[in-house]
């Protein structure tokens, strides 16, 4: 197990930056979530530390060892790929026990080891079947088994959850966890979800066009974003309008000049709540989704979504006019994009 | 009310697949079943009157040991022709599907089938230019080599050998390629990233997974080459009698159709049987 330095590296395809100058650190034993729309470079950030590019410029260590100029094969690594990629001439056994082969640490070390990582991603009893006799969640646990299996310093997963179904999915994040912890591995995560981001990982990095947005613990990202793109891009974001700015409580931070809140943050009532901030708008739609429920609530043409307990919402009639409401500490303040 | 429905779908499903079987029977059936009547004559009917079954030409095969000898010796030359195309034509797919990108693939690509747009003929006279004593291959060589080199390989095995795979090289090449292009790119990185090097990854994966598409190459190579009597007659001259210039020579030379069909049959029978027989082992390789 080992720490990843990324420092400085920049990459280009041709005539366009996948990596602009990125540096980032990924701490020992920690799970670290890259987060970013298609295009932002977090799969060419992976695939770099991977090895299956190098870099043009800067430098990336895995542990003690500078390893931008090493090809994937010795570095050392696992990685798992989102469509699992198996051996499909193989057996499962085979699948997990291919990297022990290479490594050549003999047949009964192999057997037992494969034995082990088959226990570990509870699939004991399946080491015969071929990669096609399984179903997608099992696929998912065999491709895990042989990344870690080999014992590398560093565990890789772009977008590993994305072609399973939402329950399956559920529960192999879960699953990744118990066995990240367990094992102990540094692990990378590349994925689009930011749900998934938040649920799993102890660090976020937010990408944008090949450049670090912001990096740090889930929930200071998703309170404290840096810019408009971070808030955004990271839960969803109710933009004050400049003009309705006079009268509130809003957080004094150089170079603040654009203000959000969360839905979640918001309360709707027919009068302002005392002591909080308030504006005025429109109500237009209420759906109801069980326990909790949407609103939205038209301010200025724009709509705010709001979302909260059903029974804590009101029954007002679209067209209504309501006070949407919230805490001042509530607010997220980030420069005005340029 | 389903049995109508039934009955529908099968007068549509008769309906269209009618073409295909009429066109085989028409092209591969009535041809097939008249040459087996030929193979069991004693003369052609429009010979003569005095015509009658007879078992005679396959006992020909039995007793006359040349015949045997012929077919033991095209069904070496199928084994070296097809041996020669995969050494060649499959490292030539490799590099095509896995290595080379873009544009420079079509262009490959495209003269890899090129050969096959130029007359058979046309490209077995060539060979005989290129290969012939005093011939454009032996100028050459002596161009640009300090020591005099008499090829001569004109009207021998090798001359024999090199036309035939010339001319069946691109099946090879063609259905190892459909074979290696269609494995998944993550499949190799997933492989690379748990430390496999370049000669794993050939052994292990790329050639087990590819050997479908090599071996119906193979096969589409090996059974032609068998039978083949244009190459050898070319090329091989004095050397060049196989089976299948034998048989050519019943039809158009002695003009003994009923030898000559029971001899194809009897070919057509021993390359079942040889397919017959690997296809366990191959089978087998392919797990």
């Amino acid at each position: 197990m080992s720490r990843v330095d990324v420092t400085a590296v920049t990459k280009h395809f041709g005539t366009s930056k996948a990596l602009d100058d990125v540096s980032i650190t990924f701490d020992d034993g920690g799970f670290f979530a890259l987060l970013g729309p298609s295009g932002s470079g977090k799969t060419t950030l992976l695939r770099t530390i991977a090895g299956f590019h190098f870099p043009d410029s800067g430098s990336i260590r895995i542990g003690e060892r500078e390893v931008q100029r090493v090809p994937v094969e010795k570095r050392d690594i696992g990685m798992m790929f989102q469509n699992y990629a198996l051996f499909p001439n193989m057996s499962v056994a085979d699948n997990i026990g291919f990297g022990l082969r290479v490594r050549k640490v003999g047949a009964a070390e192999e057997r037992r080891r494969v034995a082990e990582a088959l226990e570990l991603v509870q699939l004991g009893h399946l080491g015969q079947r071929r990669p096609s006799q399984l179903s997608g969640g099992q696929r998912q646990r065999v491709a895990l088994a042989r990344a870690i299996v080999t014992r590398p310093r560093v565990l890789l997963l772009d977008e590993p959850l994305s072609a399973l179904d939402k329950t399956l999915r559920v529960d192999m994040q879960l699953e990744l966890r118990r066995i990240q912890r367990e094992v102990g591995i540094t692990t990378i995560f590349v994925t689009h979800d930011q749900e998934e981001a938040l649920t799993l990982s102890d660090r976020i990095g937010i990408l944008k066009d090949g450049r670090i947005v912001q990096v740090g613990p889930p929930r200071e990202v998703y309170e404290r974003p840096v810019d408009a793109f971070a808030a955004s891009f990271l839960g969803e974001a109710n933009w004050l309008p400049p003009s309705r700015v006079a009268g509130l409580e809003l957080p004094c931070r150089s170079g603040a000049g654009s203000f959000a809140v969360r839905p979640e943050a918001l309360s709707v009532a027919t009068v302002p709540a005392p002591g909080k901030n308030a504006i005025q708008g429109r109500m237009s739609q209420h759906v109801f989704a069980g326990a909790m429920a949407t609103c939205l609530v038209d301010i200025d043409g724009s709509y705010w979504k709001v979302i909260a307990r059903d029974r804590d919402i009101p029954q007002i009639a679209p067209g209504a006019d309501v006070w949407l409401s919230w805490s001042a500490a509530d607010t997220i303040a980030v420069p005005t994009p340029a | 009310m389903a049995e109508i429905t039934a009955t529908g779908d099968r007068r549509r499903l008769i309906a269209m697949l009618s073409p295909a079987y009429l066109w085989l029977t028409v092209a591969v059936f009535l041809p097939l079943s008249a040459m087996l009547f030929f193979s069991v004559l004693t003369a052609l009917p429009q010979d003569g009157p005095d015509w009658s079954l007879t078992l005679q030409n396959y006992r020909l095969f039995l007793t006359d040991p040349v015949y045997a000898t012929l077919l033991w010796k095209s069904l070496q030359l199928g084994l070296t022709v097809t041996v020669i195309c995969i050494l060649i034509g499959y490292p030539c797919a490799l590099v095509l599907a896995r290595t080379i990108r873009g544009r420079a693939r079509e262009t490959l690509f495209l003269l890899v089938i090129l050969p096959f747009w130029s007359n058979s003929l046309v490209r077995i006279f060539s060979w005989a230019i290129v290969l012939r004593g005093n011939g454009v291959l032996e100028l050459g060589l002596n161009a640009v080599l300090p020591f005099d080199v008499s090829l001569n390989l004109m009207f021998t095995t090798h001359a024999v050998v090199i036309g035939l795979v010339h001319s069946y090289l691109p099946y090879v090449i063609l259905t190892s390629y459909l074979a290696l292009q269609a494995i998944d790119d993550d499949i190799i990185d997933a492989a690379r990233s748990i430390g496999a090097g370049t000669l794993t990854i050939l052994w292990r994966l790329l050639l087990p997974l590819s050997l479908p598409g090599l071996l119906a190459g193979a096969v589409l190579v090996f059974v032609p080459v068998v039978g083949s009597f244009m190459e050898p007659r070319i090329l091989g001259g004095r050397m060049g009698t196989y089976y299948g210039t034998v048989i050519e020579d019943q039809f158009v030379a002695v003009y003994n159709w009923p030898l000559g069909a029971a001899l194809s049959f009897i070919l057509l029978a021993v390359v079942l049987l040889i397919l017959t027989l690997t296809s366990p082992i191959l089978r087998k390789a392919r797990l």
